[in-house]
């Protein structure tokens, strides 16, 4: 039996994303200048930006796992293009928050829909919450995983189409006080802005390495208990929408 | 090819036999209409707002023909019997892509006079080719999605549900599209040409998720 | 993508053989290890419980669900993998008719007769041997379930298969039926079959070889006489 593989090196990966963290919350609150216009609230940028950011990579990221798993069949890559979209679902959430506060502070609407990053990322958000429900409602394990492939891969590139349509029908009323991209930022900003994207990032791939381990450590449990106690010991899965 | 053909005849067939969905889609369409009159308290509306209205009726009248689409496989047998004969699987999606094409297109040949008479302020007089071609273009992006999405939906418990909480989000690039591209045509200038920006981004839309649709249909018949 | 259809090439190679065959629903196991020879021309009885895997065994045949261990050869082609070779050889007959409610039964042959490259022809023969040609032309949902089984064992041999899969082949069949379904789907098609039946008796009647499946496992593989009473009764315990 293959050893418990995702385990491995997740203890020095939760300590490097708290400690990448620390320093970019450090460097938010200390080290990056007050932006002239909005002030503090700006800061909320750094949060924001690379959530945002990090769960779009994790969806399209979920779309090429499920890709793997269409063409290989073996069920582990549905279980990790799984893990991928549930984890930025969740931090799509959070990127949804920021977002909208961001808009409060620096427009004064909880909501705008002239800023196209903002509507297609809603899109998308919208797109990948019907991941799990379709998940749910389809009951045979298999056809779930290879149905879930499907949405997944179609939604994978939904993504870029999107943000391309979106943005190509918003007329900007706005002025776009920063570039998104971080392009035209000042230094420390840019630099601040990258620690911060690279903490988020470690978060991602530290949560979704503990939800890969913590299936994996229940799927083998399950085949141990099985090969010992054989098949009535073990009791049979609820009807879920996870793969595990 | 000829595959599709005979799985095209056999749908067209059941349809007419039962027509149970071009007539719910233009019957929808139409009270839509209605509903939008008393909804919007107006008599008429042009423009951008027109193709807004217009092209959202388009989008929900064709859910219920995609919820639909592969009900007769699902229920009585067809996809067993397509898997048993000799033929390429693509065929399935072919046949079925075009069958919701023709229902579309049997749609639009009655909402669009309908959205006329009810609604639309302004003449379409020399708009009326723009406007079909901006459909013509339209119903290939809607269909491709909506072939895939209703596959996908019709082997979940809650079909109807998740056909359209899936194939909604999709489809609203198409919406975008459509209803830019349909804009100006719908604002009563004489003989306007539908926007070049928007027909060129509806097709590019409409090849990507064909192709998309077509790679990965395969999947959903295997077992 | 056409298979060769007419000249039967087959001399020694068994028509069906599997190799420890297994399959899976989620965690559950359908089949376990499951292995067995069937001769070109040969008829298997499958026996077991409902539940017991006859009909994933039949569906795996067909090759509508993919084995998940061990092998699988259909008149020498390896399934899944070289499935569309054989596909146009099954006849599948299950307890789905797979016929279209509101379509008429020459409506429906000729569509199954489309899928299957079949001259329209063989159409009315078919008709004509289960006795349909006078209904044929009404909607398979005014039938009774007798004439919806004929009308589906016409479509089960429309393209001349050389394997027949036949779950409860004889439901809703009155004898008269019977016998006029036995040139198409009995011993006398010629054709390799494999068939259940919830009267083990009459399967292990016309059977050559029995397959006795019990929780997915093979209890017994082999010919029907060495099959003790004692054992049967323990399969259907």
């Amino acid at each position: 039996m293959a050893p418990p593989s995702y385990s491995r090196g997740l203890r020095g990966l939760s300590l490097l994303t708290v400690g990448v963290i620390t320093l970019a919350l450090a460097l938010v609150f200390f080290y990056a200048p007050l932006d002239a216009n909005q002030g503090f609230i700006q800061k909320i940028f750094y949060l924001h930006v690379p959530l945002a950011i990090v769960s779009l990579c994790g969806f399209v990221l979920g779309g090429i796992l499920a890709a793997i798993f269409l063409r290989t069949g073996d069920r582990r890559w549905d279980m990790r293009s799984y893990c991928a979209i549930h984890m930025s679902l969740i931090l799509s959430v959070g990127g949804l928050v920021t977002g909208s506060i961001w808009a409060k502070a620096s427009w004064g609407h909880w909501w705008v829909w002239q800023e196209p990053t903002l509507v297609s990322y809603l899109i998308v958000i919208l797109l990948f919450a019907t991941y799990q429900p379709l998940r749910f409602s389809i009951e045979d394990p298999e056809r779930q995983a290879r149905y879930a492939a499907v949405f997944a891969c179609t939604a994978a590139v939904f993504v870029p189409m999107n943000f391309a349509m979106v943005r190509l029908a918003t007329a900007y009323v706005h002025p776009r006080v920063l570039n998104l991209e971080g392009g035209n930022l000042p230094g420390p900003m840019k630099l601040t802005f990258y620690i911060s994207l690279l903490g988020i990032a470690l978060l991602f791939a530290t949560l979704m390495k503990f939800e890969m381990t913590a299936k994996e450590a229940r799927m083998q449990t399950r085949r141990l208990r099985r090969s010992l106690l054989g098949d009535d010991a073990v009791t049979p899965l609820k009807r879920s929408a996870a793969p595990v | 090819m000829r595959t599709a053909l005979v799985i095209l005849r056999k749908d067209l067939r059941l349809e007419l036999r039962s027509l149970e969905t071009v007539p719910a889609m233009v019957m929808f369409s139409v009270i839509v209409f209605v509903m939008f009159h008393f909804g919007l308290n107006t008599i008429t509306v042009k423009g951008q707002e027109a193709a807004g209205i217009f092209t959202a009726t388009l989008l929900i009248a064709a859910l219920l023909g995609i919820n639909r689409l592969f009900v007769a496989e699902r229920e009585q047998g067809g996809f067993d019997a397509f898997l048993l004969a000799p033929v390429d699987r693509t065929a399935l999606f072919v046949a079925k892509a075009t069958a919701l094409y023709l229902y579309l297109t049997l749609l639009e040949v009655i909402a669009v006079p309908a959205f006329k008479l009810f609604l639309l302020g302004p003449s379409l007089g020399g708009s009326l080719p723009g406007v079909i071609a901006v459909l013509a273009l339209a119903n290939l992006g809607i269909v491709a999605i909506g072939t895939l999405v209703s596959a996908i939906a019709i082997q979940t418990r809650a079909r109807d549900l998740i056909g359209p909480l899936i194939g909604l989000p999709l489809q609203i690039p198409s919406l975008i599209g459509t209803a830019r591209a349909l804009g100006p045509l719908f604002a009563g200038h004489p003989a306007s040409a539908p926007p070049g920006k928007w027909v060129a981004v509806l097709a590019l839309y409409d090849v990507v998720f064909a192709l998309l649709a077509y790679a990965v249909f395969d999947f959903l018949l295997e077992d | 993508m056409t298979p060769t259809r007419g000249t039967v090439t087959m001399s020694d190679e068994p028509a069906i053989r599997l190799t420890d065959l297994t399959r899976h629903f989620g965690e559950r196991t359908a089949l376990r290890k499951v292995s067995g020879e069937v001769p070109a021309g040969a008829t298997l009885a499958v026996l077991g419980r409902n539940g017991a895997g006859k009909s994933t065994l039949l569906r795996i045949l067909a090759t509508l669900l993919r084995p998940h261990d061990g092998e699988v050869a259909l008149l020498g082609e390896p399934l899944p993998r070289r499935a569309w070779a054989v596909r146009g050889r099954i006849g599948l007959l299950a307890h789905d008719p797979l016929l279209y409610r509101d379509l008429t039964a020459r409506e429906n042959l000729r569509y199954h007769a489309g899928l299957h490259r079949v001259d329209e022809s063989r159409i009315d023969e078919v008709l004509a041997a289960v006795q349909m040609e006078k209904r044929a032309d009404e909607p398979v949902r005014s039938y009774s379930r007798g004439m919806v089984q004929r009308t589906a064992i016409a479509r089960a041999v429309l393209h001349r298969p050389h394997v027949l899969l036949l779950d409860e082949p004889r439901s809703n069949l009155d004898p008269g039926a019977e016998a006029l379904v036995e040139p198409l789907i009995g011993r006398a098609s010629g054709a390799t079959r494999v068939l259940t039946s919830h009267d083990p008796q009459a399967a292990l009647a016309e059977a050559d070889l029995v397959l006795a499946l019990k929780d997915g496992r093979a209890a017994f593989f082999g010919e029907p006489r060495a099959l003790s009473t004692a054992a049967l009764k323990d399969l259907y315990a």
